[in-house]
């Protein structure tokens, strides 16, 4: 059976969700933890509670903020020859860390699976190319330890947390050398998820018109916890930072809920958002098409429609 | 200052993207290849730091199976001074192109200061090969910047993280920088850039002459195919004022009892 090491991410108590749908998929096969930085004692309880087996704790100087140089040279050193595969989240750190982390090892590296199988001692998996027009296999081959990023909310949470023993293991880490410093950190203007990782998006389109009108899509949004996102034609008329922009040239989601307001849907849109389980369109035009992806389709009027969706989301949430 | 900028010829983002046969890729006899969007911004910043230092050369690098050199000549018209071409497959693995991206670079004979790719290419959407070419080279790597200031050798970079966040960092070249959309505006290629462009240097390389053999493969893909299609949703007609409020009470019930994501 294949050593598999999943790296996760922790910010205080909270571990990030993905590493849980990683664990859930990995039921079954022993699979170990690594943190780098502080970890609090809870975050450690769930970990151990949706199936590690082992939760490594890498501590040591330079290790409390991330760095990709630091980071991966502790990670490299802990790692050695002990893991076949090592799996993450792919969030913003892990898809910076991980391909140095690959190179490091001379070994391959899967970006953003959507689902994969570990047969024995081989990893199977699912990945969208070209923003997810295609589809295709991916498998490793080279050295290992296998390198692999999951996309979050694309394998789902699983049912049941499947306990494992969970031992918490303080490790003394190094972060060797280390030449990009980071200096700060500049807050976002949004406190919410990152579009890559929200459940639920209300995102605009060029038919917002105005920055300013997007403050009924973040009303719309603070009723379902969402996070607003924007089309690239919204972006590129200076309506919303491309933060904000989720297409071909922005990010891919995967949420269960996307509600797109006044986007006709453009094929790079389109192969942005496509993974969405369930998908609202609200469009004034029949033929836009957004509504042939769209489950339910409103044919109406956004600056009527998102108002009178929120007043009913909130009798009901 | 040896300024080297990478650079991918990718699928024009509108291209509807098919598999092939036998589904070992995606059919390519039709497409419109143009240069990675993402790249556009590190060709542009690349020409921003060479204006601020004299003497400075942009050395454009690609590494594709596409005969044509378009994107190498838009990069060559819009300013950059020479260029690499690696010729291989389309469907290269990060691991190959960045070896190859390497090699290319240390044949040039020139000591690279800094190199800029974009963050991501739109085609593979790996996010690998800046990471891979900075650990290949020893140099540091910071990515999806959408701020780079330099003074002296010495770079402040933004990175966009989780939520509009940015990490602020700063690194002394060479080092290896990842644009990201927003870091500046691209400019658009003159005529008289166009013109010029034509004889300026292009080396051309194979694979194996950038020191890349097929044992460098890591990644193997299989089975492309299109995605699954969704069956036709609900479409409700709300354009009549009087419509509204019933529509939408009866949306956000299919929301709750029907497909149950609220």
């Amino acid at each position: 059976m294949a050593k598999v090491l999943v790296f996760s991410e922790t910010s205080g108590e909270t571990v990030k969700s993905v590493t849980f749908e990683i664990l859930g998929k990995l039921a079954g096969h022993t699979v170990d933890v690594a943190v780098v930085g502080d970890m609090g004692a809870n975050a450690a309880a769930d970990l151990a509670k949706y199936g590690a087996a082992n939760v490594h704790n890498l501590k040591g100087a330079n290790l409390d903020q991330y760095s990709p140089e630091g980071y991966a040279n502790a990670l490299k050193e802990f790692i050695g020859s002990n893991y076949d595969y090592v799996f993450a989240g792919a969030t913003s750190l892990a898809k910076d860390l991980m391909p140095r982390l690959a190179g490091m090892f001379d070994a391959g590296m899967a970006s953003e699976v959507t689902n994969y199988v570990m047969d024995g001692d081989n990893f199977a998996g699912t990945r969208p190319l070209f923003a997810g027009k295609v589809l295709a296999k991916v498998e490793l081959d080279g050295p290992k330890p296998g390198f692999i990023t999951v996309r979050p909310n694309a394998l789902g949470m699983p049912e049941a947390p499947t306990a494992g023993a969970g031992a918490t293991n303080e490790v003394a880490a190094n972060a060797g050398d280390i030449k990009a410093v980071i200096k700060e950190i500049v807050k976002g203007a949004s406190e919410k998820l990152d579009l890559t990782e929200a459940n639920i998006i209300v995102s605009g389109g060029r038919a917002m018109k105005s920055a300013e009108n997007f403050k009924i899509l973040e009303d719309l949004a603070e009723v379902l916890g969402a996070t607003v996102g924007a089309s690239r034609a919204a972006v590129d008329s200076g309506y919303a930072p491309h933060a904000m922009q989720v297409g071909q040239t922005g990010k891919t989601v995967a949420p269960s809920l996307y509600i797109a307001c006044g986007i006709s849907g453009a094929i790079q849109h389109l192969a942005g958002m496509r993974t969405s389980k369930v998908i609202v369109a609200i469009n004034t035009d029949p033929d836009a098409p957004i509504f042939t992806k769209a489950d339910y389709g409103i044919v109406g009027d956004l600056f009527q429609i998102v108002p009178l969706l929120q007043e009913e989301l909130k009798k009901v949430l | 200052m040896n300024i080297f900028v990478c650079i991918k010829q990718v699928p024009d983002t509108e291209t509807k993207i098919t598999p092939n046969g036998d589904g070992s890729y995606i059919e390519t006899s039709s497409i419109k290849w143009i240069m990675n969007p993402y790249d556009e911004f590190a060709v542009e910043q690349a020409l921003l730091t060479k204006a601020a230092n004299s003497g400075s050369t942009v050395t454009v690098v690609r590494v594709g199976g596409v005969k044509d050199t378009e994107a190498l000549r838009t990069a060559l018209a819009m300013g950059a001074d020479d260029a690499i071409l690696v010729e291989a497959d389309d469907n290269l693995d990060s691991y190959m192109t960045a070896k190859a991206l390497k090699g290319a670079i240390e044949k040039s004979g020139k000591n690279p200061d800094v190199i800029f790719t974009g963050k991501q290419a739109i085609d593979d959407d790996c996010l690998q090969v800046p990471q891979l070419l900075a650990q290949m080279l020893g140099m540091p790597s910071v990515t999806v910047v959408d701020g780079c200031e330099e003074a002296g050798g010495k770079y402040t970079l933004k990175r966009e993280i989780e939520g509009g966040a940015l990490e602020v960092y700063e690194v002394t070249s060479p080092a290896v920088i990842a644009a990201n959309k927003g870091l500046n505006s691209p400019r658009y290629a003159s005529l008289p850039g166009i013109m010029k462009a034509k004889r300026k240097p292009l080396a051309q390389h194979s694979l194996s002459d950038v020191g890349v053999s097929t044992d460098d493969r890591r990644v193997k893909y299989s089975g492309f195919q299109l995605p699954p299609e969704k069956p036709a949703g609900k479409k409700f007609d709300a354009m009549d004022e009087a419509a509204q409020a019933g529509v939408v009470a009866e949306v956000v019930k299919l929301l709750r009892e029907e497909a149950k994501v609220i």
